[in-house]
């Protein structure tokens, strides 16, 4: 009987034809063996080992090529057994800002145009939290302001997302540890995730992403924080290339009033399992049923 | 072998006939191509620089690009308007001109395209959404439907016209068996492309505004009442110009029918505009700042009140038989009505649903000029496609162009109206 | 219910065992959070240099300094707060509890979760304060004084960082 073909042995046929066809383009055109294979490169989630290696190759040397210095690109996948949570003392926040600007600076960003991941809100403590009362722009001398509290956004890791649902291509969907990802080499900039989040949360590479070469962060993951290109979406990924080693996500860190708190939900003796446990605890946009994994709470 | 000869000469008799018409033809295709060159030109510069110079930001992430495309996904479906009195309903006045439908829907569907091709950051990564070769998110994403039905329906309308036009062509009768079961076809195809194409805005739980049950029956109405505004014209014109014959009876049924269902996407907007305000919840916001404007941002305000009014206007201009067949008052209320859903499919839709943005902001959102110039070419491409083929198609369906014109015939064959007898 | 079974008695468990017994030899109780050392003022401690308890006599009279230590503003509580309700009378080395027990500066923290008891208990839980460290393993613990200045603890307000750029504003060739 004659085997039938699977759909990866067909995919491989067509990508071995197209491979071909490219190749002689290339030669015909003067376009880099590079620049082929980028085009050519398939979904992360369907690239063998070796492929991934060539991949992290190729992306390490066209990142050496742009900003002239060495960067690590990790693929550090999930650990057992771990699933991130987050949480967010709104009782402590003071709204410094000091968690975006350590973000960008930990998980290289465009700064021109510029992309923060998180965004901190001015709201008033009479309407509670009213996003039509919001103020993301607010920049007086000093905070916290009397009479107003602080939220900070960022992407809330919904185990029941939807951004993950309207990707066509599959370039962003939620690992095993809960860290919703994107692709950056599969996304197709359609956008549709950044209508369908209700947080906010996605940013959009309108223009070349510009870094100083001395501000780059060489620790980087493929998933995270690597330098991204032109065209595709990018979001917090509660700083995959730091959490999967165990440490701390970058905005937890640099917190003054210790409002961050970050930890593994299925541990039940985290700090965030605490937190869960024992003090007033919110969901933002509760009633749409994302399901978030960033949970906001009164610690005071 | 005859057929293929045929299939030859087909093709070559229809690119040779592109090629010859009067100074007005060219200088219209002219203009489209300079359209084109302008629309092109500014796309390279997107290309060049990236959607930044769009005015599109975080906040407000689709715009002109997907406003266009989803008032265009409405003009193709709307050929089945048609379609169904004439296969339907057996109605022959109507018969005679369904192919010109089925050719606005290819011209709209192939400005779908384009709209989607630059509105993507990423062109160069198309094929990442094509089944097999990419990776196409189907079932879950509604954008993998969308791909998969815009595509059946413009090969199902391109085979259809294509064979219609070939039977002309080589004065033959074409198969019922073929052409009817993918007529009737097409009419729920046309229904799930503008319903799949509400889905995807009404399936965000993120944007209330979009969030509502009637997205869908909004679509189909405002559709089905500004596809054949275009068509109408048209068909005004193409009976000046050729000696293609449609009978006053088929205009003004058409223009009836758009009546209705303008009637009823009006009675839709009010009872969307009534839930909200009566509710008075959080999400009143996006209708607010439509018809009202909020916190001193007036933008969309005199677009809301405006479409309102045209399609009111045109409502009752195309209701009244006096004015319907009045010719004046039929051209004005197909203007009154292509203008009412084009304001409402882009400003009217995709901008307040995305103002304010999810965590309160309003951002102002106007196309930038190489937005306006990438859409002109677009809609060049668009009418460029629509006239070539109705260059190839009148003179078939008039028997001018036969496999035998251009050759001495021995005598007129009785049967070189067929296509126009079916 | 869950009735815990009998395990043998960790490392950690061990060391605090030996920590309560030297606190029985010492009367000090031991540092059972690895913390950093106290944030002391340049040059003063140790306090007893000064305060040995023969050339200062020690003043149990409640009153607003003046000469030495004028420069300590106390505001933490009631107004009749003052130095020696946490300050050993007798040792200045050592910080004493309600119960009059001596403790190092180095768990000041005892002293504190005296009254702040929920907050001691969130911060040995790793749940009030700066957190740093690695959320699976081994977390970096400060002491309450290294955020929180025991004399005046209300945080003092903190100018904010830049705001984002409006979208208007974010243009192609720099932003405007």
């Amino acid at each position: 009987m004659k085997k039938i073909a699977t759909l990866k042995s067909r995919r491989r046929f067509l990508g071995g034809a197209a491979a071909t066809m490219a190749g002689a383009m290339a030669t015909l055109t003067g376009c880099g063996r590079n620049e082929v294979e980028a085009f050519l490169q398939h979904n992360f989630r369907e690239l063998s080992k070796d492929e991934l290696r060539q991949v992290i190759a190729r992306l390490e040397q066209d990142a050496k090529r742009k900003y002239g210095k060495e960067v690590r690109i990790g693929t550090e996948p999930a650990q057992q057994g771990v699933i991130f949570g987050y949480a967010l003392d709104l009782s402590r926040c003071i709204g410094c800002r000091r968690c975006v600007k350590a973000c960008v600076k930990e998980n290289n960003p465009s700064r021109d145009p510029q992309i923060e991941w998180i965004r901190v809100l001015q709201l008033n403590k009479d309407e509670g939290v009213d996003v039509s009362h919001a103020d993301p722009y607010y920049n007086p001398e000093e905070v916290p302001q009397e009479g107003h509290f602080y939220m900070p956004v960022q992407c809330n890791q919904c185990r029941n997302a939807p951004c993950t649902k309207v990707c066509p291509v599959g370039a962003t969907w939620q690992e095993p540890d809960g860290i919703v990802v994107v692709d950056y080499n599969w996304c197709i900039g359609c956008r549709y995730c950044m209508a369908a989040c209700p947080y906010g949360a996605r940013r959009f590479n309108w223009g070349e992403p510009a870094i100083p070469a001395a501000e780059v962060n060489p620790v980087t993951h493929y998933l995270g924080n690597r330098p991204r290109p032109k065209g595709v979406v990018e979001k917090c990924t509660f700083c995959i290339q730091r959490t999967r080693k165990g440490l701390y996500p970058a905005c937890v860190e640099i917190c003054p009033t210790g409002s961050r708190k970050f930890g593994n939900l299925a541990d039940p003796k985290s700090e965030i399992r605490y937190i869960l446990e024992n003090k007033r605890v919110f969901i933002f946009k509760e009633d749409l049923n994302t399901k978030p994994k960033f949970f906001y709470f009164y610690g005071v | 072998m005859y057929s293929l000869r045929a299939l030859r000469r087909f093709v070559q008799d229809s690119i040779g006939h592109i090629f010859q018409g009067n100074r007005y033809y060219y200088a219209w295709v002219g203009f489209l191509l300079v359209l084109i060159a302008a629309g092109a030109a500014a796309y390279l510069g997107q290309l060049r620089d990236g959607l930044i110079v769009t005015h599109m930001r975080d906040q407000v992430s689709w715009g002109f690009y997907i406003g266009n495309f989803t008032f265009l996904v409405g003009v193709a479906a709307a050929a089945i308007m048609l379609v169904i009195p004439a296969y339907v309903y057996d109605w022959e006045p109507i018969r005679e001109i369904t192919i010109l439908g089925e050719v606005l829907a290819i011209s709209a569907l192939v400005m779908c395209l384009c709209f989607v091709m630059v509105d993507i950051g990423r062109p160069d990564r198309f094929w990442h959404i094509m089944p097999l070769v990419g990776r196409l998110n189907f079932p879950t994403s509604l954008l993998a439907w969308d791909v998969i039905v815009l595509n059946i329906y413009l090969l199902l309308n391109w085979f259809v016209v294509t064979y219609l036009l070939y039977c002309g062509y080589t004065k033959r009768h074409y198969v019922k068996a073929i052409v009817l079961p993918l007529v009737l076809f097409s009419i729920p195809m046309a229904v799930s492309i503008h319903s799949v194409t509400a889905f995807l805005f009404n399936g965000l739980a993120a944007r209330p505004f979009w969030n509502s049950a009637i997205l869908a029956p909004r679509f189909l109405a405002s559709a089905f009442c500004s596809g054949p505004a275009i068509l109408l014209v048209l068909l005004q014109i193409l009976r000046k110009v050729t000696n293609l014959k449609i009978k006053d009876e088929a205009i003004f049924k058409v223009a009836e029918l758009m009546a209705y269902t303008m009637g009823f996407t009006l009675f839709l907007t009010m009872a969307e505009v009534f839930k909200e305000f009566y509710s008075n919840t959080e999400h009143l916001v996006y209708t607010k700042y439509l018809w009202f404007g909020l916190q001193g941002h007036h933008t969309l305000v005199p677009y809301a009140w405006g479409s309102v009014a045209c399609g009111l206007a045109a409502f009752l201009l195309l209701l009244i038989p006096r004015t319907r067949h009045n010719w004046v008052g039929l051209n004005i209320g197909c203007v009154l009505i292509y203008a009412s859903v084009y304001i409402e499919k882009g400003m009217g839709l995709i901008i307040p649903g995305l103002t304010p943005d999810p965590l309160g902001e309003i951002y102002v959102y106007t196309p930038s000029a190489t937005e306006i110039l990438v859409a002109a070419g677009i809609f060049g491409i668009g009418f460029l496609v629509f006239t070539l083929m109705l260059k190839v198609a009148v003179p078939i369906m008039l028997g001018e162009l036969t496999v035998t014109s251009g050759q001495p015939a021995p005598e007129a064959d009785p049967d070189h109206l067929a296509l126009a007898k079916h | 219910m869950v009735i815990p079974s009998f395990r043998p008695p960790s490392r950690r468990a061990l060391a605090l065992l030996c920590g309560w017994f030297l606190v029985g030899l010492a009367g000090v109780r031991a540092q059972d959070i690895q913390v950093p050392p106290p944030p002391f003022t340049e040059g003063l401690f140790p306090c007893t240099a000064c305060h040995d308890g023969v050339n200062q006599k020690v003043n149990r009279t409640r009153r607003e300094l003046t000469g030495m230590h004028s420069d300590i503003i106390l505001k933490h509580g009631p107004d009749s707060r003052w130095c020696l309700d946490c300050h050993d009378p007798l040792n200045r080395d050592r910080l004493h509890l309600a119960s009059g027990e001596q403790i190092e500066f180095t768990v000041s923290y005892e002293l504190c979760g005296q009254c702040h008891g929920e907050k001691l208990r969130d911060w040995r839980a790793g749940v009030h304060g700066k957190r740093t460290g690695s959320w699976s393993g081994q977390k970096q613990y400060l002491l309450c004084v290294n955020c929180h200045n025991p004399h005046t603890p209300h945080f003092q307000a903190l100018k904010p960082m830049p705001p984002p750029l409006r979208p208007e504003a974010i243009r192609k060739g720099g932003a405007l």
